[in-house]
């Protein structure tokens, strides 16, 4: 029995996402590999090698790896499948784009946003917009299983020592292609990963006002910068900051929503936050119930405050 | 052009679900049932494809109980032209519905499969990417714009998606499989007059075994319980006093 953890990458590093789904691959009992599909992923095999608990790497490199195309990943993962009894992949956007593929492909079902590994075959995962916990068992041989990466600690980056095995890339497919992206180049670190999060809501009234006054708050606490749906519905700021059900899902230590009212789908996505701080001028905010600290206050007022006295 | 738009019914989204005290499941007796937001984002655009001439016929496609048909005669109120229910009282998992997708896009052979990237009862996000698996067809998930282009027999479809970061566009050739994200289009209001049209719309009812399917359950649910509760804290008075609290209680800066 082993588990493959297919790697989130950039091809030159690993994205912190594949550490805690290490951690889970290893909860599931026996050996854990990873398995790097890329183009020129040199670098990213190498450090996937160096993750602890991993015992081997599988590098296949070729032009159409290049960028996650489903069809290409998911025939990859297919060529070595045969090998595991699980499957996991992070569940992020990259992961939740292929596993499905590959489950339908094995004939099998597929656990989404796993939490909690109970056994090598039972898994907790939220449904309900996180309003419920399912405890499930899967029934088909192989498991495949999406990890949400709140659920579980990241494995250390470093100190393994793992084989790096070549493997033959599969053919493109050749029936979708990359024709371009718009990833937003930012100093900030990543949404998922960060430690804390600044987070605004619709309260902030436009896109300059976002900025101008969540800004020097992210800027002085390095923080990574986060939204409501409704304020990236209404154009306040980019759709990939989204913390929610359907955006991202984060656990940071400190959690900062300036005028966020807390929308269930929102609580959903940033209630397992360790500490979380709502400053809010409605006493009546749902977000209060959820919160460590509440600040009853205007943000605009409150915020450059808080700036002032950090 | 054919598009076939697969719809789900599921507890409307307004509704705060409650875990039935023996733990077997969320409670939805006597609760409001609509159509999977995202899913409804799916039938808008197959209707704004066909209203710039692009799509010539949309099939909205449900699975499930009876009820389902309600499901269907609003997705035929927002302008799918007909409909078919594969009707069941098994629970039905996604592979299962995949697999009734597929035999379905077999028989109707659209060009184009567009549905909702997720179901907000189970969250799973797998169904339009098992499909497209199972059909041999290319997907494109999580989309926020989509354009058809190319002529009959080599159309593509260039597709904008949210992905973590940003933005990535692809070209999947037709046929396809697109999953709809939030931000793709606001679904229209259904017109009385228009509800009204819907109901004169074809309707036809198939069994799973009419095509062949095995939709035997691969995941067993031991358990449903109530997340943990997490207790509200303290209103603190002012800005001092927060910051006072975050540096030397909860010594997180």
């Amino acid at each position: 029995m082993a588990a493959l953890v297919i790697a989130e990458h950039d091809n030159a590093s690993i994205r912190g996402a594949t550490l805690n789904t290490v951690t889970a691959a290893i909860a599931c009992g026996g050996d854990v590999h990873v398995l790097v599909a890329g183009h020129n992923a040199g670098p990213a095999a190498a450090a996937a090698a160096q993750i602890a608990g991993v015992t081997k790497v599988l590098h296949a490199d070729a032009p159409g790896l290049d960028h996650g195309l489903a069809e290409n990943v998911a025939a990859q993962v297919l060529a070595v499948a045969a090998d595991y009894s699980h499957l996991l992949f992070p569940a992020t956007a990259a992961g939740k784009n292929v596993a499905p593929r590959v489950a339908a492909l094995l004939d099998v079902a597929q656990i989404s946003d796993a939490t909690k590994v109970l056994s090598p075959d039972t898994f907790e995962r939220p449904i309900y917009a996180g309003n419920a916990i399912a405890t499930v068992q899967a029934l088909d041989a192989v498991k495949v299983i999406t990890v949400r990466t709140t659920g579980f600690d990241a494995a250390a980056a470093t100190g393994g020592s793992a084989a790096v095995e070549v493997i033959a890339a599969v053919a493109d497919a050749g029936s979708s292609s990359f024709l371009g992206s718009e990833i937003a180049k930012s100093d900030r670190p990543e949404l998922t990963a960060a430690k804390i999060i600044v987070s605004g809501g619709r309260a902030l009234g436009s896109s300059d006002q976002f900025n101008a006054v969540l800004t020097p708050l992210a800027d002085k606490l390095g923080a990574a910068l986060g939204a409501s749906r409704a304020a990236v519905d209404a154009g306040y700021a980019p759709n990939d900051w989204q913390v929610g059900q359907t955006g991202k899902i984060v656990a940071p230590s400190l959690y900062i929503a300036a005028g966020i009212s807390g929308a269930i789908q929102h609580l959903a996505g940033m209630k397992d936050s360790k500490v979380i701080v709502a400053i809010n001028k409605d006493p009546e905010a749902p977000i209060f119930s959820v919160a460590d600290y509440g600040l009853v206050a205007d943000l605009f007022t409150a915020v450059p405050e808080l700036v002032d006295s950090l | 052009m054919k598009v076939l738009v697969p719809v789900k019914r599921v507890v409307d989204y307004n509704v705060k679900v409650r875990v039935k005290s023996d733990g077997t499941g969320v409670d939805i007796a006597n609760v409001k049932m609509s159509m999977n937001p995202f899913d409804e984002i799916a039938v808008e655009e197959a209707v704004r494809l066909k209203e710039k001439g692009v799509v010539t016929e949309i099939v909205a496609v449900s699975c499930g109980i009876t009820q389902c048909q309600e499901t269907l005669r609003a997705a035929m109120a927002i302008g799918a032209d007909r409909a078919i229910l594969v009707e069941t009282s098994e629970e039905l998992q996604p592979l299962a519905v995949a697999k009734l997708l597929k035999a379905l896009v077999d028989k109707e052979q659209p060009q184009l499969v567009i549905l909702g990237k997720q179901a907000i009862d189970d969250d799973c996000n797998q169904t339009g990417q098992m499909l497209a698996a199972l059909a041999g067809l290319p997907q494109a998930t999580f989309a926020s714009k989509v354009e058809l282009g190319g002529s009959a027999g080599e159309g593509h479809a260039h597709v904008t998606r949210e992905v973590d970061g940003g933005l990535e566009t692809l070209k999947v050739r037709l046929p396809a499989v697109i999953t709809t994200d939030l931000r793709l289009n606001e679904p229209r209001y259904m017109t009385l007059p228009n509800i009204m049209k819907a109901k004169k719309k074809p309707m036809e009812v198939i069994k799973p075994s009419d095509l062949g399917v095995d939709v035997t359950p691969r995941i067993k649910t031991l358990k449903v319980s109530e997340p943990p509760k997490r207790g509200a804290g303290v209103k603190v008075p002012d800005v001092a006093t927060l910051v006072a609290k975050l540096k030397n209680e909860a010594k997180v800066i």
